[in-house]
């Protein structure tokens, strides 16, 4: 669900690239030609950068800043923060404009906040009905680990 | 917290290094870079000043390889060590894993080193973290230097917790790998736990 709503977003403002990163500066998910893109790096520093403002936000008193927008010779990026627990990245270049990053953004960050808020109420329920899978990692033994390090 | 990518099926862990400014944080990651293969690393980020004083953090990806088809990725992190960086040092603790502490084994270091471990205690507890819980690790570094203070001394000093230390030279590459691998196994055998 949240690849499709990425592809969508992708394809409606006319993107280069489109990613979701967590505030930690995991990559969630991107769409887009990401080849070439060195993706965990621009992850990792999009989170670093959300970090530093929404520091910067605190000391003024506000809540946080939702959007970033810089501007390059080429590309240019939009960092929004949606739902104060993921960040969407898209990077756009003069095939299409910032209206219309923005106006893109706006109703893919709606959508996927519902998707969000589906995910985590489903998880809840699962949760308290003891239907969770067992998970792989329950598993791991120490030699796993150790053949990680020959 | 790991994070675990279900449809691409790789887990994702957060390391930090931290300790006193100049106590040889990105030294560690520098020997990590230089030493993995190709395929195992990413590019070695460094947001740092003209001087080469780290500013912001650096970062560095590795994959070390496949735990029950899940691709295991370590993303290691260093914080300023300055003093007066305390902001943006406490934004890098977000969602970490396990933390390596580079004490300085320099005599007039050992202060500094105190004072940083104070603030990791207190950054931590700022983001939800118990220091006390966390995997963790502490290299003794620079002990190729003449001026250093006893192990014995440092442990009573910056191990109350008594968790495994290593003696260090980070330049040439001693403890660094022992180090990472310590605290890496530590925040596997964590996840073992959780999940």
């Amino acid at each position: 669900m949240i690849d499709e709503e990425l592809q969508r977003l992708f394809h409606q403002a006319s993107a280069k690239v489109v990613f979701l990163v967590d505030k930690n500066g995991q990559l969630i998910a991107s769409a887009g030609e990401t080849r070439d893109i060195d993706t965990t790096s621009l992850a990792s520093l999009t989170a670093g950068n959300i970090a530093a403002t929404g520091g910067i936000a605190r000391l003024l008193g506000e809540k946080e800043f939702t959007i970033l927008f810089h501007e390059g010779e080429k590309d240019n990026i939009h960092i929004s923060l949606i739902g104060q627990r993921v960040i969407l990245v898209v990077i756009f270049d003069k095939r299409s404009s910032l209206g219309l990053v923005r106006l893109r953004v706006k109703k893919a960050s709606e959508a996927l906040v519902r998707i969000f808020h589906e995910i985590t109420s489903k998880a809840d329920k699962e949760k308290s009905e003891g239907k969770l899978d067992e998970s792989p990692f329950a598993e791991i033994s120490d030699e796993d680990i150790d053949n990680l390090f020959k | 917290m790991s994070f675990i990518n279900y449809s691409s099926r790789e887990i994702n862990c957060k390391i930090v290094y931290y300790g006193p400014g100049l106590c040889g944080k990105t030294t560690n990651l520098q020997y990590v870079y230089k030493k993995t293969n190709p395929e195992q690393k990413g590019k070695l980020i460094s947001l740092a000043t003209e001087t080469e004083r780290t500013l912001f953090f650096d970062f560095l990806p590795l994959a070390l390889g496949d735990i029950k088809g899940f691709k295991v990725r370590f993303h290691l992190y260093t914080v300023p060590g300055q003093v007066f960086y305390a902001a943006s040092r406490k934004l890098i603790l977000k969602g970490v894993d396990g933390v390596v502490f580079v004490a300085d084994s320099q005599i007039e270091r050992m202060e500094a080193n105190i004072e940083s471990l104070d603030d990791l205690r207190i950054n931590l507890a700022e983001q939800g973290y118990e220091l006390d819980k966390l995997p963790y690790t502490i290299q003794h570094n620079k002990r190729d230097l003449s001026n250093v203070a006893p192990l014995e001394n440092m442990n009573k000093l910056l191990n109350s917790r008594k968790v495994p230390w290593f003696e260090g030279c980070a330049v040439t590459g001693v403890g660094v790998f022992e180090t990472l691998k310590n605290v890496a196994k530590q925040v596997l055998i964590e996840l073992k736990k959780h999940y």
